[in-house]
């Protein structure tokens, strides 16, 4: 007997965003993930850095505003899923204090094929990046601190 | 004139010294606001790189603002 293959698919409503406020469990995320029908899965991590436009970063400072965050990063994962058709999609994105090399942004997405996996990763990162609210904080080697992307906006910049 | 909260985030949060205050503003639209509270927020750049939501909902710097609305504005974005 033939079993059709969309009785593999596990059954949840919506791919999910969260925020959280400490370190991302990237192998429970990965687990979470597994799917009968997936022939591969996808994961981007962004991670803390220590260096950016000649600033020497010690650590990274993340503010959201979760009920938008949500609202947005589901608009995002609902485009990605149209334009590249996947099994499952997560992504979590985390907030407060973060020390270097540690994992900023997590992002998983489980398909049939590879294509669909990889594209709607890139997707769903470029995304988050330009339109949910989430900003990001450098605290730099020399005391200073700035507000990525805000040093050009801000009365007070990066020498404050 | 309107009575509305202004909520500012991130850096703006930083320079108003506030998270949130309420105005009574003359204010038609988003962009009104913004442009009214700029000694607040802080911003030396067009609106059109921030963002606005009004009620908790994202929404275009033409979005009107009534009375009673919780405004908010968001800086430049950096997530990932």
């Amino acid at each position: 007997m033939v079993i059709p293959s969309c009785c593999f698919r596990r059954s949840r409503a919506v791919d999910v965003i969260e925020v959280a406020e400490s370190v991302i469990d990237t192998a429970a995320l990965q687990r979470s993930l597994k799917n009968p029908a997936a022939g591969g899965y996808c994961a981007f991590e962004g991670w803390v850095r220590n260096e950016n436009e000649g600033h020497v970063v010690e650590r990274l400072e993340y503010e959201a505003y979760e009920p938008l965050v949500i609202v947005e990063g589901e608009k995002v994962l609902a485009e990605a899923r149209e334009l590249f058709p996947f099994l499952e999609a997560r992504c979590v994105h985390r907030v407060g204090l973060l020390e270097l090399g540690e994992c900023a942004v997590w992002i998983g997405v489980a398909s049939a094929h590879r294509d669909e996996a990889f594209k709607a990763c890139r997707y769903i990162i470029d995304q988050i990046k330009v339109r949910l609210p989430i900003w990001k904080k450098e605290h730099y080697a020399n005391g200073d601190s700035g507000w990525v992307n805000c040093e050009r906006c801000a009365a007070h910049g990066i020498a404050d | 004139m309107k009575t509305i909260t202004v909520r500012y985030f991130a850096m703006f949060r930083e320079h108003a010294g506030v998270a949130e205050e309420t105005l009574n503003v003359s204010a038609a639209t988003a962009k009104d606001v913004f442009e009214l509270t700029r000694d607040r927020h802080g911003s030396t750049e067009p609106n059109g790189h921030c963002k606005v939501a009004i009620n908790d909902h994202m929404a275009d710097w033409n979005t009107a603002v009534n009375d009673g609305d919780t405004v908010l504005l968001f800086p430049p974005v950096a997530g990932g």
